[in-house]
């Protein structure tokens, strides 16, 4: 805590968030106390999507059984009947063309959000991403704004395969002109998703399926039609002193338990969920190591090149001095997922594999 | 058939009978490739007995009328009832041809020596349109002369010329409103010149100096302004076809009286954005002009090698879309046919698929040489004899409203502009540094703001490493 004032004060500006950290934690530790309302992460979306489609006329989704069929998750269950067949548009089988359509519209004013029925499928539209949606606003001289969302699941489910299970973080997270989202709880389903059709910046928001049936507890503020999470800002979701967990989507969940097997061997481990891949929220992790002096970083997806290593590297520039034992990484198996229930276990991480790791970094094992 | 018919009255440009005649008999003739297969007694009644059906005979004319005719006698026909309608069958095993025995005709007015066609269905073209087009196209000839001529100067990095396609260029634009956003390929900037961008912008945005309204960003010829409705040009091939059945969908939702038009080459129709942006367009009846510019080649590869259709105009039937084959070195043809396609897209809300014929006379770029690929005398045939802006010139000149004297005026004035574009652009100053960092987002993130600051140390620190001239003061 001290760590995270000292930096603020020597740094300037970061003392309002802080604060504000300080002060929704308060909050919502207040709402804990009266009867929290539990909302499934599946819920929180849905609620998003609607209430920014009531907001703002100029929001209309897109994607492959969207609308009659509820949503191939059921994400968008209710919407054609409430907001019509020209805001909820179910489209034919190529990605490339919705995509394309959706990155036309966004040119011309419109406010897509547009859905991958799974993150996989978006590399066939992977150039209008890039090429179109990332980089127009740059290339046009901000003649061209692009305020699209393209959203879907993302990473592993459970016994889909290679061509359904890999994470798409790093890969859109290295390209200027995108940002790139992942929540984790319902709260951040709802502020994050709202943030991201809110912002006039084309946004990769990465779900995850296997959480859309999870509930959390939500506060009154965040169930509020105006709430809205900043981008860019990570969250603690568990503060702790001995070692760093940094974590995002599903993984955060895991993290959690994790610290909890730590805590009972002694070892309080301070949990980040990124919420934000790009920009990512460097100051935050920073600060953390600055206090705890050890980081491991948990992620689903491969890890060459990975989320992992860039908060890694974003850490020996700026806190080198701080760290007291090598960075550990925890990522996804270097494979293409495989399917055998057994196999895949082992592919993805696991809490045992971080606990291992936070040992590791306090020096507890080999 | 009977349903064209009737929609051509609501048209706003009215169809003589003449060709609404050449109408059904293009419609008949292109249909001959299903019906011809089919023995007349097996669409009309029962399969034929077993012994006929071995007996196969082409149809006559007549018979193909009444085919046509009763296949909307739904009481007669026997149907199959499939998801996607009501089919009627035949129990004869043959194959649809994979051509029309005829190509699709092409629609043109003028003759190569500028006369029109008699009989012709055009749009009339009044005396200060037509001096106003002819006095682009021959800009549009000169603007790309003269800076391809400064590319080999060396004095900008790249260019890709339209010679040869002044025609479409031009007329085209003409025809649209000026609400209707064009979402270009690259070889279109007549569309540009011709609502209202200046030579001068033109050659900021070659030189990517402190004039250019995409503050250096692109490469030369990726102009964009939305100011002219006019989107920047993206350098991937044919992403630009979604975008507009995108764009296509805003208008309609918005109910705006305007159509999104979109260019794309011969080449540009293999992408599977082609597929894409038809096919979405088609379902969602979005308001889009798809003009398809067939100039014979996609850089080296010639179209023998790019596809193996009847050009594109056949490709737009297999998507419901209402196509037309245009000459594309006629701009009295271009004209009309575009008008008459924006109007229907406006007024019913449809797609539209125009397939301009056409010739590539330059390079594909500064970086291509095309004698390599192709006889220079062919090159030079195309330039000469099959020009579009001589043979729009003959027409203007006939009709008394052109003379030598002006050719040589306007000549020489877009001349001296065009030099002094240049020179201008040339000593322009550059971007400012802070340039480099704006607009990759709306509002830039804060490790942007890190990244500009230790730039700008950088820069203060070793001002030999980066000399004056070689970025702009912010000033």
């Amino acid at each position: 805590m001290w760590g995270i004032l000292r930096r603020s004060i020597v740094d300037g500006g970061f003392s309002a968030t802080s604060l504000r950290r300080v002060r929704s934690a308060l909050v919502s530790s207040r709402s804990y106390a009266a009867a929290a309302k539990e909302m499934s992460v599946r819920d929180a979306l849905n609620s998003a999507l609607d209430e920014e489609m009531s907001a703002d006329p100029k929001v209309f989704i897109m994607g492959e059984e969207v609308g009659q069929y509820q949503g191939a998750y059921k994400i968008t269950k209710g919407l054609l009947e409430k907001y019509g067949p020209e805001r909820v548009c179910d489209t034919p089988i190529t990605e490339a063309g919705f995509a394309g359509i959706g990155v036309g519209a966004a040119y011309y004013g419109l406010k897509p959000v547009v859905e991958f029925m799974t993150f996989n499928f978006s590399m066939q539209a992977i150039d209008h991403i890039i090429n179109s949606a990332a980089k127009s606003n740059y290339m046009s001289a901000g003649q061209i704004a692009v305020p699209i969302v393209f959203r879907g699941p993302n990473g592993a489910a459970a016994g889909v395969g290679a061509q359904h299970s890999q994470c798409y973080a790093a890969w859109y997270a290295s390209c200027p002109g995108l940002k790139v989202l992942s929540p984790y709880s319902s709260e951040d389903a709802r502020g994050l998703l709202k943030a991201a059709i809110r912002d006039p910046d084309p946004v990769v928001f990465l779900e995850n399926e296997l959480l859309y049936g999870e509930s959390f507890p939500v506060s009154e503020e965040a169930l509020d039609s105006s709430f809205c999470l900043p981008i860019g800002k990570a969250k603690i979701e568990r503060e702790g002193k001995d070692v760093t967990i940094t974590a995002f989507s599903k993984m955060v969940g895991l993290a959690l338990k994790a610290a909890e097997m730590l805590s009972k061997e002694g070892i309080n481990a301070e949990v980040i969920n990124l919420r934000s891949i790009r920009p990512l929220d460097r100051a935050t992790v920073n600060a953390s190591v600055r206090k705890t002096n050890r980081l491991v970083t948990v992620e689903e997806g491969f890890p060459q090149h990975g989320v992992g290593a860039e908060i890694c590297t974003s850490v020996v520039e700026e806190s080198f001095g701080y760290l007291d034992a090598p960075i550990e990484r925890i990522s996804g198996a270097d494979v293409p997922m495989p399917y055998a229930a057994n196999l895949e276990r082992m592919a993805v991480p696991q809490a045992e594999d971080i606990v291992r790791a936070a040992k590791r970094a306090c020096f507890r094992s080999k | 058939m009977a349903i064209w018919l009737s929609r051509s009255k609501n048209l706003v440009f009215g169809l003589r009978q003449h060709l609404g005649l050449s109408g059904i008999r293009r419609h008949v003739s292109s249909r001959s490739a299903l019906t011809a297969p089919l023995s007349s007694t097996a669409v009309l009644r029962r399969p034929p007995p077993p012994i006929l059906a071995g007996f196969r005979r082409e149809s006559t004319a007549a018979e193909k009328q009444r085919d046509l005719v009763n296949q909307s006698d739904e009481e007669d026909v026997q149907e199959l009832d499939f998801p996607g309608g009501k089919v009627s069958y035949t129990c004869e095993l043959k194959f649809m041809p994979e051509c029309a025995s005829r190509r699709v005709p092409c629609y043109r007015v003028l003759d190569e020596g500028g006369n029109v066609i008699p009989l012709s269905d055009f749009s009339p073209v009044s005396e200060e349109l037509a001096v106003k087009m002819y006095g682009k196209m021959a800009t549009l000839q000169m603007m790309d002369n003269v800076f391809y001529e400064a590319q080999r100067q060396g004095r900008i990095s790249f260019y890709l010329t339209s010679v040869g396609e002044e025609a479409i260029n031009i007329a085209s634009a003409a025809a649209l409103s000026p609400d209707d956003v064009v979402l270009p390929q690259y070889r279109e900037p007549g569309i540009l010149l011709w609502r209202g961008f200046t030579l001068q912008e033109f050659a900021n945005q070659c030189f990517g100096n402190r004039g250019d309204y995409g503050k250096g960003r692109q490469m030369p010829i990726h102009y964009g302004s939305n100011r002219h409705n006019y989107f920047t040009v993206s350098s991937p091939i044919a992403t630009q076809l979604p975008q507009a059945a995108g764009v296509g969908y805003a208008l309609k939702m918005e109910k705006k009286n305007a159509c999104a038009v979109t260019f794309v080459g011969d080449g540009g129709t293999s992408e599977g954005d082609f597929h894409a942006g038809l096919n979405f367009a088609a379902v969602m009846e979005a308001p889009v002009v798809f003009i398809c510019r067939n100039n014979g080649y996609a850089i080296s590869t010639h179209i023998s090698e790019q596809f193996r259709s009847d050009g594109i105009v056949v490709k737009g039937q297999a998507y419901g879309i209402r196509s037309i084959r245009v000459d594309g070195n006629d701009t009295l043809a271009v004209y009309s046919a575009v008008r008459l396609a924006r109007e229907m897209a406006v007024t019913e809300q449809r797609p539209v698929l125009i397939e301009a014929l056409t010739y590539r006379v330059g390079h594909h770029s500064t970086s291509d040489d095309s004698t390599k690929y192709r006889p220079a005398d062919e090159i030079q045939y195309w330039k000469t004899t099959r020009n579009p802006v001589n043979r729009f010139r003959k027409w203007v000149e006939r009709n008394g409203w052109w003379s030598q004297e002006e050719e040589d005026e306007l000549r020489g004035n877009v001349r001296k502009q065009l030099l002094e574009a240049i020179q201008v652009a040339e000593k322009s100053g550059k971007q400012p540094l802070k340039e480099l960092f704006n607009d990759v987002y709306d509002v830039p993130t804060e490790n942007l703001a890190e990244q500009e600051v230790g730039l700008r140390e950088l820069v203060g620190k070793y001002p030999q490493d980066y000399p004056i001239g070689f970025h702009a003061s912010d000033s």
